[in-house]
């Protein structure tokens, strides 16, 4: 009972936090990084932050996470991290030669408001920065928002910093796919291009963080859009824009930058959500939707009317981030299982409204809360328990003390595989998803029946 | 060992009348060391009879940690010790970091030891406390003792009485305490009287009225306080009496600030809008 002194009460917190439900900005922009061709990440503040970053997401991918750092001392944080910052620049093209260096802040280069686009244009004048070479930046305090912030602020910078229109429109569409798993990246444009239309993707990290083992050390691995192909972005007809929150700033700057007009979806998790995502390219692309996608959708369809008795009415209880939960709650009500308590540790009042919104129809009363916590969802539980939980790894206490089962879900899974090979977007991804969530309640029903009542056809 | 921290606003003459009252100090046979809290290191040029150019964060930037008390610290008017804490060029980097860094730097070299028997410690800090680095001369431990110089002029006494607050909030957690108001005058009618019925709200003195004197610009500019320039002159004594209050000082309180409405009214009943 590692959480044994969680109490059932629920009393009014202003100002603590107890097992965050979201983490920090730059996990979200260095992520976001990877995703380019050939870039080094540069977290501009102390070793200790770069430090945990990359860690987190070595151990959601058990990949290797390359990143550098400003490696601020005493003297830096009084005196800015300018000479620090150049000296990085320098020493980084030099000896490790990224394509681009994404540097992002910690919260003490942003407390002490150190001006990343001047010390660039500093070490350019200074011939820091190669021919063909760039350096781009995103603002990521993590006082602010989670590093679903961190990721849309780093994708927006892709935008600003490359985005660019020749005047002639081409026939190709910008998919930006939200903070979502390489092999829902992958998924993405597999389905596009089943459909015939031409995309570019960003970021884009399959490739990257769910490499092969090849008994060979790359630093840049084959995965990742490339300079020029964000270059392009700006002379595509279209964006279509997955998340809101985690794509939408990019795909908005988009639109004021290049004029190239951008339609913001909802993550495609699930049957309804991935129907508009299809639909939405579709249009856009004037293309037919080609049988092999209509098979993986009635696949899907077949699933949840063959095994419906047994999603009927379960209570779930839901921990993530707002692109993902609005998606993932919206898919479980549609398959009549009851999302009743909803946490993300990301702010945002729009969530609770949307939320609020997708469960109307639910028959039982259903808890919602941005900038929430875990502590908060077990006290919730502890009151009224659950069927299933869905979640991150952290959840694994919960579900130990509670003993509900439990589906891994979301951003860091950091004690199973799959996620990084295995996508949740997409009709295929609902047929994952499900699998999942029946593997875990058909577990736990043998588990429990009694002898007479042990199935051996569920 | 007696630990002062002189505030104000920017401009008030800060870093004149500390200097000008240390001078008095140390002619008195008081060892004193001033620490100046201000990026710009001009708060010691009047004993120095000049910029010092080794601040402590300068030094810190150039040694790394391996810095020694003697590469920071300069011997002033009669033993005088001096020590600019520095900071970053204007624009960048984090000046109330600096302040805390070199503070800090400074109780670690021991700076204030026992072995170093000074009767008197001065930080001299820049303008408001608009921040927490800025306040780390009179967090616990530091400076217990503050006096703030004010002149009849409005925003002065505004900063003042802003200056009050920040005392209150230390002044709960730890020993700060506000010693007085030191009225700098710039010649405003009804001066004295106003700044002494000032200090009586703030429930504290008016421990001394600077008259304005030419003398003293006479002396900064030669790089001098009054008292090493011109020893004889009448303003040179007004700076010893203050020497001497401050030493003789034992009252020691938390203020109590006004509210915006209260400090007009004062200003009006003394004489601003007549």
């Amino acid at each position: 009972m590692l959480l044994r002194h969680t109490p059932k009460e629920v009393k009014e917190r202003s100002a603590l936090t107890i097992n965050p439900a979201k983490t920090c900005q730059p996990i979200g922009a260095m992520y976001a990084s990877l995703g380019i061709h050939g870039c080094l990440p540069h977290s501009h503040g102390s070793q200790g932050c770069c430090a945990y970053h990359r860690s987190t997401l070595t151990r959601h991918y058990k990949e290797p996470v390359m990143a550098a750092t400003s490696s601020f001392t005493e003297g830096s944080s009084v005196f800015g991290g300018q000479a620090n910052l150049v000296q990085a620049i320098d020493n980084i093209f030099t000896v490790y030669q990224p394509e681009v260096i994404a540097v992002h802040t910690t919260c003490l280069s942003e407390t002490i408001g150190d001006d990343i686009p001047q010390i660039a244009r500093k070490a350019e004048a200074d011939g820091k920065i190669p021919r063909g070479k760039y350096v781009i930046h995103a603002n990521t305090p993590s006082y602010v928002g989670s590093h679903v912030t961190g990721f849309a602020n780093m994708t927006k910078a892709m935008v600003d910093y490359f985005a660019a229109s020749t005047g002639k429109k081409e026939d190709r569409i910008n998919i930006i796919p939200g903070y979502v798993e390489p092999a829902d990246m992958e998924e993405i444009k597999r389905m596009a291009g089943r459909l015939g239309i031409q995309t570019i993707l960003f970021p884009d990290t399959s490739n990257v963080l769910n490499r092969p083992q090849t008994g060979k050390f790359e630093m840049y691995p084959r995965g990742g859009v490339t300079v020029d192909a964000l270059m392009g972005t700006g002379d595509s007809k279209a964006t279509v824009a997955l998340g809101p929150m985690a794509s939408g700033p990019a795909a908005r700057a988009l639109d004021t930058k290049c004029k190239v007009p951008c339609e913001i979806l909802d993550l495609p998790i699930g049957l309804s959500a991935t129907d508009r995502f299809v639909d939405a390219l579709r249009k856009l692309g004037g293309v037919h939707v080609p049988d092999s996608i209509n098979l993986e959708r009635g696949q899907l369809l077949d699933i949840i009317t063959d095994m419906h008795q047994y999603f009927y009415g379960k209570k779930v209880a839901l921990v993530g981030d707002p692109d993902q939960l609005v998606s993932l709650v919206e898919f479980l009500v549609s398959i009549d299982m009851m999302p009743v308590y909803v946490v993300t540790g990301t702010p945002g009042k729009k969530f609770e409204s949307r939320i609020r919104e997708l469960t109307r129809e639910v028959p039982h009363e259903v808890k919602v809360r941005a900038e929430g916590d875990m502590f908060l969802l077990h006290q919730w539980i502890k009151n009224e328990p659950v069927d299933l939980m869905m979640g991150n790894t952290y959840l694994k206490y919960i579900s130990r003390d509670e003993d509900i089962p439990f589906v891994r879900f979301g951003f860091p899974i950091l004690d199973r595989i799959g996620h990084a090979y295995f996508p949740t977007v997409g009709y295929r991804g609902g047929m994952r998803l499900l699998e999942k969530i029946l593997d875990a309640l058909l577990d736990r029903q043998d588990r429990d029946a009694p002898e007479e009542r042990f199935e051996l056809v569920m | 060992m007696r630990k002062i921290a002189i505030y104000g606003k920017g401009g008030i003459g800060k870093s004149t009348t500390t200097q000008n009252t240390v001078a008095g100090l140390a002619e008195m046979g008081r060892k004193v060391m001033v620490v100046g809290c201000d990026p710009k290191a001009d708060s010691t040029r009047l004993l120095l009879g000049g910029l010092s150019q080794n601040t402590v964060l300068d030094t810190l930037r150039a040694e790394g940690e391996d810095v020694e008390l003697d590469d920071i610290r300069k011997i002033g008017f009669a033993g005088t010790i001096c020590v600019e804490s520095g900071g970053p060029e204007p624009g960048v980097g984090c000046a109330g970091r600096g302040i805390i860094t070199s503070i800090n730097l400074l109780e670690q070299l021991g700076a204030y030891a026992e072995s170093e028997s000074l009767d008197y410690v001065f930080y001299d800090v820049l303008g408001d406390v608009v921040c927490g680095g800025f306040a780390m001369p009179i967090r616990e431990g530091k400076a217990q003792e503050i006096y703030i110089v004010v002149s009849g002029e409005m925003m002065a006494m505004y900063a003042a009485n802003n200056i009050c607050k920040g005392i209150v909030k230390f002044a709960e957690a730890g020993g700060v305490r506000l010693g007085g108001i030191i009225c700098n005058s710039r010649n405003v009618d009804n001066e004295q009287e106003m700044i002494e019925a000032f200090a009586k709200k703030l429930g504290t003195q008016m421990i001394h009225f600077v008259p304005r004197e030419n003398m003293v610009q006479r002396a900064e500019i030669n790089r001098k306080t009054v008292i090493s320039f011109d020893p004889a002159h009448a303003q040179a004594d007004e700076y010893r009496t203050l020497a001497k209050k401050v030493e003789d000082n034992t009252m020691h309180v938390i203020p109590k600030p006004m509210h915006t409405d209260e400090l007009e009214k004062l200003l009006i009943e003394y004489g601003l809008a007549g």
